[in-house]
């Protein structure tokens, strides 16, 4: 028989694992409610996934592209920029998505008991269906510009899981931060602003003097976006060096954003 | 069986307000927290301020397995808190709870329904909320939609259902799950009365069927008849567990009594501020306006008497009163705007008294509670029935009948004297 003991906080470094591989099929559930909920009552539907990166691209293509005539690593502007707005917005949507998610599961939370990981879990693994959405449209877009996916691309899956990983580190911190303050909430925008030009989306990362690299290198997205665009256009060589900052990165978010979330779940219901 | 499935350990819970309850909202700006940490940088977080609520106090009792319990108190008493520690919603601030068996909680129907997703669709994702499986909610699906009545709309997304047909696919969902201890918080109280009957008739279902149940409700009868013993909450406190049930039920009804407001309510000053009618007063008087500080006979002459102030007069004003037997069962619901219009009342800004007559012969032997009511009609509740309203108590005893074959109090919740007519059909 099952017995559980319920006391006033348990330490705040273990994580009951087995709990959340316990809930899994919640996690699923609530996944799959996200992806069915997200586009109904609009007319597109799914297609909206492919626009706004698509609309975003053009216009850069124009303005950057067109205007400013800023380097693109030899291909065109267009599929430059939309090979890095694909993981930007996954990044960014799931932060966005990752942050909010426990205060808009207030009810559930004050209301039934499960390992509260799975909410910011959920909402994030919700946006790769998304993902696999725009992916697709950038393949297409790619063909019909002539650029051919070289064998590279094999490693385009360790590039999601290293954006997933670090979007998953943020997320739990900051959600759980955003139960007690709101205005975390209110702060993302603007950070998540500042984040975009402080990554190689609508610029190359060459523009970045070499000696400042490391520095640079610190924003865990560098290496996503680096290496996101070798595993799909092939061009140059892998960012080594700047994918394992990344992987360090993402590692001591995941760690940090555990504990972090760990340490404040038990007040959450009676916050939220 | 007497093995124990729950047992609560001196358990405490503390809630600060001035920190969260005090502004409305639960939030606090990290700009809050920054400034008191500036302003007083070494004051340490003092856990006996007057700030801090203990919404459980030392809490002690054991359930054993099969054991159906029922939870009562007043609003605040601390029973929503217990059963949200009891399924792990809350930590406790104090104490331990050891818990034998899989356990389900339903302190809401509908928890996580979703207005966009079919009725279909919401059966799976709030059954995986409340813990089942995807293979326990394939095998019990037909069953879950034929109770819920709604088979015709099962695909149809449930913002499209009316308001019965919500609650009634959302508390099938509820009575399928099958934990081994079940914690239940007033779910009873949806629904119309038909549907709340066939709610009831599956939870006793539910409680005889060898399961362990932990039922909170202010439904005296159906604690009475579901539960084979009782828990008194007081102020967070146990005061009362007894497998005489009817006992703590009386305990817990007389408590009231004792509560200073017998016969008469005055508002101490500012309590239930509102611009539309703000009660001031409520009492059950004689038929010379004098407070009745003593039983009323069935067949005396008595007034329900309310007094109150109107700083803005709005037109859909409805003042009245419910009135609720001593099993806390509503009796009936009387407004002042209950007949035709011409008859009214009519109201204007400024202080007033109404009164209203009760029916002799009406009421049956035993302690009502009476509370004053108030109703922008079609608009929202300023006084809703059933909250924490102005309460007086009127015991009804004596003045039975005038005939010599009704000696006693009748069984029923009201005993009304009626005419009788006989046809000779012959």
């Amino acid at each position: 028989m099952t017995h559980i003991r319920i006391g006033p906080r348990s330490s705040w470094l273990a994580v009951d694992w087995r709990e959340v591989w316990h809930f899994r099929e919640l996690l699923f559930f609530l996944v799959w409610r996200d992806v069915k909920v997200r586009y109904k009552q609009t007319i597109i539907g799914v297609a909206w996934v492919v626009l706004q990166p698509l609309v975003a691209s053009f216009i850069f293509a124009i303005i950057f592209g067109n205007f400013a005539r800023m380097p693109s690593d030899n291909l065109p502007y267009i599929i430059f920029a939309m090979g890095g707005l694909v993981p930007w917005n996954f990044f960014a949507n799931s932060i966005q998505r990752g942050t909010g998610s426990l205060v808009g599961s207030a009810g559930l939370i004050s209301k039934v008991y499960f390992p509260r990981l799975i909410i910011p879990i959920a909402s994030i693994l919700a946006g790769l269906v998304d993902l696999a959405v725009v992916l697709i449209a950038l393949i297409v877009l790619m063909l019909i510009w002539g650029v051919v996916p070289t064998f590279a691309i094999i490693t385009l899956p360790l590039m999601l899981l290293l954006a997933f990983g670090i979007a998953l580190g943020a997320s739990l911190g900051l959600t759980a931060i955003n139960v007690q303050y709101r205005d975390v909430g209110y702060a993302m925008p603007v950070v998540m602003q500042l984040w975009l030009y402080a990554t190689p989306v609508i610029y190359s990362s060459s523009l970045i003097p070499e000696n400042w690299r490391w520095l640079y290198g610190l924003n865990p997205m560098v290496g996503v976006t680096g290496g996101f665009r070798w595993a799909l256009f092939g061009t140059g060589m892998p960012p080594l060096a700047e994918l394992a900052l990344s992987f360090s990165v993402m590692i001591a978010l995941l760690i940090g954003g555990v504990l972090l979330f760990n340490r404040m779940e038990s007040r959450f219901a009676d916050v939220v | 069986m007497s093995e124990v499935a729950v047992c609560v350990n001196r358990v405490s819970k503390e809630y600060r307000i001035n920190r969260f309850q005090r502004k409305k909202t639960h939030e606090r700006s990290l700009r809050d927290d920054l400034v008191n940490t500036l302003v007083s940088p070494f004051r340490k977080r003092d856990d006996e301020s007057p700030d801090s609520i203990w919404a459980l106090k030392d809490v002690s009792f054991e359930v054993k397995s099969g054991e159906v319990v029922g939870v009562i108190g007043r609003n605040g008493a601390g029973k929503s808190t217990l059963l949200k520690i009891l399924s792990r919603i809350t930590r406790p601030t104090e104490g331990t709870i050891d818990i034998n068996g899989r356990v389900g909680s339903l302190l809401e129907v509908g928890t996580g329904f979703h207005a966009e997703l079919s009725g279909r669709e919401n059966i799976y994702l709030n059954g995986a909320i409340l813990g089942m499986g995807k293979r326990e909610i394939d095998r019990k699906f037909d069953e879950i939609v034929a109770f819920s009545e709604v088979e015709k709309f099962i695909d149809t997304p449930v913002k499209r259902y009316s308001s019965g047909m919500y609650m009634r696919l959302a508390f099938a969902v509820a009575a399928h799950l099958d934990p081994e201890i079940l914690i239940v918080d007033e779910v009873l109280a949806v629904g119309d009365v038909q549907f709340q009957k066939k709610c009831l008739g599956k939870m006793s279902e539910v409680a005889h069927g060898g399961r362990t149940v932990l039922f909170v409700s202010h439904n005296m009868n159906a604690i009475e008849q579901l539960c084979g013993s009782a828990i008194l909450l007081e102020q967070g406190k146990l005061v009362e567990y007894s497998s005489d049930v009817r006992h703590v039920i009386t305990r817990y009804l007389s408590a009231g009594v004792n509560d200073g407001a017998r016969s008469e309510w005055i508002n101490s000053g500012r309590e239930y501020e509102n611009p539309y009618f703000k009660p001031l007063r409520l009492c059950v008087s004689d038929k010379k306006g004098k407070v009745l500080n003593r039983a009323l006979n069935r067949n005396e002459e008595a007034w329900i008497q309310i007094e109150g102030e109107i700083q803005k007069l709005d037109s859909t004003l409805s003042i009245g009163y419910a009135i609720y037997s001593e099993s806390g069962v509503q009796l009936f619901v009387s407004l002042h705007t209950d007949g035709p219009e011409t008859q009214w009342t009519k109201l204007r800004e400024g202080k007033w008294m109404l009164r209203s007559q009760l029916p002799l012969y009406l009421l049956n032997e035993g302690t009502h509670r009476l509370e004053c009511i108030v109703d922008l009609h079609n608009v929202r509740w300023v006084l809703l029935p059933g909250e924490h309203n102005p309460t007086v108590q009127m015991d009804v005893q004596g003045g039975l009948s005038e005939s010599p074959y009704w000696t006693r109090a009748r069984l029923g919740a009201m005993a009304p004297i009626l005419k009788w007519v006989a046809t000779n059909v012959n």
